[in-house]
């Protein structure tokens, strides 16, 4: 194994470990997201971050959301702003939050006496949170400990022989070891099914994983989006299957172990389809708005960072979970280099092997999980979006191991 | 892996069982390359991202990349051969279009 294994946590009274130690900013509707940044930005570089829901409506998948979010492990404290006439149920997510263990206070705008008086008693309220985690336990923490998402955005014709099958083989890496990873995207993996139920733990599972992919081909369609075009031909790939398998690459090789929805924690490790496309007839618009919304997601699962394959240079990062960007273009790479964690451009330049690559991104990923900063933690990106959706729970046979 | 030492290295293999390589640079009509231990003249420029057949593949053969099916070919293909749309189909039973149309209805 390359690198040291060595890790320190912060433990959490769940047991999880978080390899950060944030506060989280919340705000509960769009009308207290203003207050809610002006709390936190003094304090960005402090381990702050911002997140919310901007619906004024409720809905239960925003709600197990930010509920999964202010109880994640690399969170240590949360501090929701609320305007106060919003529909969303702050006093179940404070009590979520407090029945966790962490330090947790709701300002609500309209009886705090406006904006000036929220942020003055927010800041201040940040302040003494930011002292009293100074004393959070941490502790040694193991590589099964660790839960990694993946996903890919700006993806163009490099990223399915370079980044893509590299952060496989450090999902190989990590899944050998019991790690938990998680990959998803279900409309990404259409024509590729048949070969990704072959890597199913049970037979139900199988049946499951077809039956994931085949919803997101319907969601998609009934939005007219279209998943095999021209231009891909164009770029080498002749079939669906191909195009599929270059995004499912990213998760490796190892048997999967279950199907996730969003905020799910995985019961076990083990390689992980997180299912982010909602069930139930299309409402709400488009399932992800964008890489963040599926990042979102991924965090809200558990995952203590992110792998983000990108071709074309995708420059974001995340609240909570700090992000690993893996280059696979090397002329992108070479204009973006302060975006870019890794350059898995030099496979196609002949400076290095994939099976060399993979190992790059497991030591990236370690040393990340050690307190490294990555390329986007560094230039302050903490992106954030969560929208409408709906889900029903997954079936038993979703997760055998349970 | 030793097919992997023994072919140019302007081609990937992204798995041991593959019988397509992807061209990692721009290859010239015309000139010579080791694929898999074996001296093959180029007989059309290749595009960076494009396969190339490793072995000679027969008509009906399954097409093998990243160590799994993505299609088969539509008839013989010669070792060093472009692979695409005009030598290979895809496999897949595309659901995906009868999905389509059953939204079509949907929305009339």
């Amino acid at each position: 194994m390359t690198g040291g294994n060595e890790l320190r946590g912060y433990l959490r009274q769940d047991g999880r470990k978080g390899i950060r130690n944030y506060v989280a900013v919340c705000y509960l509707v769009e009308c207290a997201h203003h207050v809610a940044r002006a709390i936190a930005t003094p304090f960005q570089e402090r381990g702050v971050h911002l997140i919310g829901f901007g619906g004024c409506y409720p809905n239960a998948y925003a709600s197990r959301m930010l509920r999964s979010l202010c109880t994640h492990p690399n969170v240590g404290a949360v501090l929701l702003v609320s305007l106060g006439c919003e529909s969303f149920d702050r006093n179940g997510l404070e009590e979520t939050i407090r029945q966790s263990g962490r330090p947790v206070d709701t300002l609500i705008i309209q009886q705090a006496g406006g904006t000036r008086k929220t942020i003055e008693k927010g800041r201040s309220w940040i302040e003494s949170a930011l002292a009293a985690m100074e004393s959070s336990p941490h502790t040694p923490m193991t590589v099964d400990e660790l839960v990694i998402g993946t996903v890919c955005g700006g993806s163009d014709s490099t990223s399915g022989i370079t980044a893509n099958p590299a952060i496989g083989l450090a999902f190989d890496l990590l899944t050998a070891q019991n790690a938990t990873a998680i990959f998803e995207e279900t409309g990404e993996l259409i024509g590729c099914e048949h070969i990704m139920a072959q890597r199913a733990l049970t037979r139900d599972l199988a049946d499951e994983l077809i039956a994931v992919v085949a919803k997101a081909a319907q969601y998609y369609a009934t939005l007219g989006h279209g998943s095999f075009a021209l231009g891909n031909a164009e770029g080498g790939l002749t079939t669906q299957e191909e195009k599929s398998m270059g995004a499912y690459s990213k998760s490796g090789s190892s048997k999967i172990c279950g199907i996730l929805k969003p905020g799910d924690i995985p019961p076990t490790g083990g390689l992980y389809l997180l299912d982010v496309v909602p069930d139930g007839p299309v409402r709400f618009g488009f399932p992800n708005i964008n890489d963040n919304a599926e990042i979102a997601e991924l965090i809200a699962c558990g995952s203590h960072l992110i792998l983000f394959s990108t071709g074309r240079g995708s420059v974001v990062g995340s609240a909570i979970s700090p992000v690993i960007k893996i280059c696979a273009n090397p002329q992108t790479f070479r204009r973006m280099t302060d975006d870019m964690d890794i350059n898995a451009g030099r496979i196609l330049e002949g400076a290095a092997t994939l099976d060399q690559l993979g190992h790059e991104v497991y030591d990236s990923l370690m040393a990340t999980a050690r307190g490294k900063q990555t390329a986007s933690e560094s230039l302050g990106h903490q992106e954030f979006v969560l929208t409408y959706k709906y889900f029903e729970p997954v079936g038993p046979s979703c997760l055998p191991l349970a | 892996m030793s097919p992997f030492a023994v072919t140019d290295s302007r081609l990937l293999f992204l798995n041991p069982k593959d019988n397509v390589c992807t061209a990692i640079s721009p290859i010239p009509g015309g000139i010579t390359l080791h694929i898999n231990g074996h001296t093959v003249l180029i007989g059309q420029n290749i595009p960076l991202g494009f396969k190339i057949a490793s072995c000679e593949i027969a008509a009906n053969e399954t097409i093998v990349k990243y160590g799994v099916p993505i299609g088969s070919a539509t008839r013989k293909i010669a070792i060093g051969e472009l692979v695409h749309l005009h030598n290979m189909k895809s496999d897949y039973l595309p659901t995906y279009t009868l999905d389509k149309e059953d939204s079509h209805d949907r929305r009339q």
